[in-house]
């Protein structure tokens, strides 16, 4: 019983997770969830998990934190270089393609899987999505993590080409927070990263300002304000 | 305490791990990470059939990219040009597939740089290929992958596939995956030398249409390419109708209630 409380510490830090980066009419948007897990225990439950690459490249981080942290600190490095030497910004499938090497070249020791996102003046807004396994695949939107098995239906359905920023933000939200609803490994709050022309936007959603799904409730201080808040009362025979 | 005799293990483990790493390439007793050894596919694609008919190659294969049993990609190219005479299909770990894209990209370039009139047909291209998985499959690393390699050089046809290990054929008709099982045999019935390009494409999607029925890993969108003498079309993606319309499907038990 001592063991199951206080679950595996030693664990290796793995990011449950959901991630997802769309593209809309100007940009892309990366938006993810906040927890990491070791074993049972949340070790952290408000982590960042789009991590920036460079002014106008981040990524989605999933799977082992610490192979998604090395990864993206490596491909960071070389960007830095290459942009020196190329004397003007990386583009998204640059950035992508270095992911794309560190995660095929040393498939059997890593276990990350990331989506890249940003934007570009050649290309605009560009999604990719790297798998396990090191594969490459450029897409409309990409999904990642355990908690995007539960958004294969949502995307199918809810997905349309050519949103506008605000439909794509508000999207990647939703799914965020449904994925939350249904997968133990994904929860905190939805963090989005929208990248276009412009800039770069961060946004935060809290918790407990996330829609109710299905067999959820509102949440309350304490049962005192309920009790006090309907008939004098309430608990008579 | 259990924690702490864990911990300690933990740290001699990860010390003999990188003792054993530094020794560098593969010992019998290296673990999993510190040299490639075999994997275990991560994004697959399923079969992928070729034929030969009247004016060169055609080949056929459906754009799913599968994640263990879920259905994760259904836009992957999985044919493509190789050179100016060849057309390669694959199947098995994309990743894999991409960078032998590179290894042949890279092989077509230094063809071409000789700059002497000569390119590499299908036959060599086709041979390139066995070597480079059979030796990887040698050094237990292999590219896991099942490749088609068809194409048109000087008049001669060419047809051939190898598997991950190396084992190479050339024939009329060739396939990979379920193909060899579900394809194969209508091919060997119906397959003759002179088909048109249209009993061809029919032909193929007959096969196709039944690996739709008949493998899980499939999906309903597919590309065919041709190669002739001329040049190369690999066709828009699009999918084929299937059929359900029969009265043994809509009564399974008459007859035999509780029955499947």
């Amino acid at each position: 019983m001592d063991r199951d409380a206080t679950a595996d510490v030693n664990a290796p830090h793995s990011m449950g997770t959901t991630i997802i980066g769309v593209t809309y009419n100007g940009g892309v948007i990366l938006g993810a969830d906040s927890r990491t897990s070791t074993g049972l225990y949340v070790a952290n439950r408000a982590s960042d998990k789009i991590t920036q690459l460079t002014d106008n490249v981040y990524i989605c981080r999933s799977g082992s934190a610490a192979d998604s942290q090395i990864v993206s600190d490596y491909v960071r490095y070389f960007l830095h270089q290459h942009t020196i030497q190329l004397g003007q910004p990386a583009t998204v499938k640059v950035a992508a393609n270095l992911v794309r090497l560190l995660s095929y070249n040393n498939k059997n020791m890593l276990q990350t899987g990331i989506i890249v996102g940003g934007w570009d003046k050649y290309e605009g807004g560009k999604i990719y999505g790297i798998p396990l396994g090191g594969t490459i695949l450029e897409q409309p939107f990409a999904i990642g993590g355990s908690g995007s098995s539960y958004l294969y239906g949502f995307f199918d359905q809810a997905w349309k080409e050519g949103m506008t920023k605000d439909e794509a933000e508000q999207l990647v939200v939703k799914a965020v927070s449904l994925a939350i609803a249904r997968d133990g490994a994904s929860g905190g709050v939805v963090r989005t990263v929208t990248i276009n022309s412009e800039g770069v936007t961060r946004n935060f959603y809290p918790g407990d300002q996330l829609p109710l799904w299905h067999e959820e409730v509102e949440a309350h201080n304490s049962l005192l304000d309920i009790l006090n808040a309907s008939s004098p009362e309430p608990m008579s025979t | 305490m259990p924690s702490e005799q864990k911990l300690g293990s933990a740290i001699v483990d990860t010390v003999f791990a990188n003792m054993v790493s530094s020794q560098n390439e593969s010992s019998l007793l290296s673990s999993e990470g510190d040299s490639q050894r075999t994997q275990y596919p991560y994004v697959t694609g399923t079969s992928v059939i070729g034929i030969k008919y009247k004016d060169g190659i055609l080949m056929a294969a459906d754009m799913g990219g599968s994640y263990g049993s879920t259905i994760r990609y259904k836009s992957v190219e999985r044919l493509k040009q190789v050179g100016k005479h060849s057309l390669i299909g694959a199947s098995g770990e994309i990743s894999d597939f991409q960078e032998i894209l590179r290894y042949l990209d890279e092989l077509i370039l230094h063809d071409s740089m000789w700059d002497d009139g000569n390119s590499l047909g299908p036959k060599e291209v086709h041979n390139y290929l066995t070597r480079v998985l059979y030796n990887r499959r040698n050094k237990f690393d292999p590219l896991w992958n099942s490749l088609v390699l068809g194409g048109v050089k000087n008049g001669q046809k060419y047809l051939g596939s190898v598997s991950m290990i190396g084992v190479h054929f050339e024939d009329d008709h060739v396939a990979t995956g379920f193909g060899n099982h579900l394809a194969r045999p209508i091919l060997r019935e119906e397959w003759r030398e002179d088909l048109t390009f249209e009993e061809g494409v029919k032909l193929l999607e007959k096969c196709m249409r039944n690996l739709l029925y008949r493998d899980r890993s499939a999906v309903n969108k597919l590309q065919i390419a041709k190669i002739t003498e001329e040049g190369l079309t690999i066709s828009q993606p699009y999918s084929l109708k299937t059929f359900w319309n029969f009265a043994a499907f809509k009564n399974p038990t008459v007859g035999a209630e509780g029955s499947w």
